[in-house]
């Protein structure tokens, strides 16, 4: 499921339009997805406070969405210039891929919310498209 | 049993309440659709599903995703027994609609995605925690009958 050109523009539109957004999209996204997929909680166990209001919470969320937008400017090679990224997640956090998709579904959950207009179906699919991408990306050095 | 507690009763209750089931249903389902394009398999029968433009215009599809939405309305009517309201459904999907059960999630998550666009910051955690509950016992109940 490789990205047309129409994908990439897509993509590339749509997070322009949301990026000045980011902390509050980040703090949303990770925000829910601890609170109604408690089991993530289980990477977060040296946080005093999980709580949805929590600092570190804002500011890991912040974390992993600007990774996410700031990932559009790899589009056109992203397991390359994913590299990084993939080795910290495979080696260093080793975060079950499982927790990827669910991050992505409280991701959209958010941009639905926040721009319902701009979240088209058009939209929604090339950006699934692309979040599914990214997850194959940060994966590439597990195994 | 699933139990439900006063607070998620009132705000799945109230979610439904907010909903015209016509637009969100037709919304959910041309969603679903389009952003996962092997639903379309189920849909043979249902006239133009070219691209996303044509299947947003689509009567049928539109007709389809209100009696999708009324179905659920049968689990919001029953809640405390979802499983045996929902026990002959699950056998239609099965054994005559052929349906993966994989896109009872599917459907699910595109609904998620209509209901929060529409809620905006009045879908909160709270909200989507009792939401997607009442959407995972849907699917599981959907799903119990196939073998």
């Amino acid at each position: 499921m490789s990205l047309s050109e129409k994908d990439k523009a897509r993509i590339k539109g749509f997070f322009s339009l949301v990026a000045d957004q980011a902390k509050d999209i980040g703090h949303q996204t990770l925000a829910r997805t601890l609170v109604v997929y408690p089991q993530t909680k289980v990477y977060f166990a040296h946080w005093k406070d999980l709580s949805p209001n929590s600092p570190n919470v804002k500011k890991h969320g912040y974390t992993v969405v600007k990774g996410v937008i700031d990932s559009v400017d790899l589009i056109d090679n992203l397991n390359d210039g994913l590299l990084n990224l993939s080795e910290l997640h495979a080696f260093r956090l080793r975060i079950d891929p499982a927790n990827f998709k669910i991050l992505n579904s409280n991701l959209q959950i958010v941009l639905a919310m926040m721009y319902p207009a701009e979240f088209t179906p058009q939209v929604h699919v090339s950006v699934d498209k692309y979040l599914a991408l990214l997850c194959m990306g940060l994966c590439e050095k597990y195994r | 049993m699933v139990k439900w507690t006063d607070e998620e009763r009132s705000i799945i209750n109230g979610i439904f309440s907010t909903l015209d089931y016509e637009d969100i249903g037709k919304k959910a389902l041309c969603r679903c659709l389009i952003v996962y394009p092997w639903t379309q398999r189920y849909f043979g029968a249902f006239g133009n599903l070219y691209n996303a433009e044509t299947i947003m215009c689509n009567p049928l599809i539109a007709a389809h995703g209100t009696k999708i939405l009324h179905g659920l309305d049968r689990a919001l009517k029953n809640m405390d027994d979802i499983k045996n309201t929902y026990a002959e459904l699950s056998v239609l999907h099965s054994d005559t609609l052929h349906v993966d059960p994989d896109n009872f999630r599917l459907f699910s998550d595109c609904l998620t995605v209509v209901i929060a666009a529409k809620l905006g910051n009045s879908f909160t955690v709270d909200t989507q925690v009792a939401w997607q509950k009442f959407l995972a016992v849907v699917v599981s109940a959907l799903g119990r009958q196939y073998h």
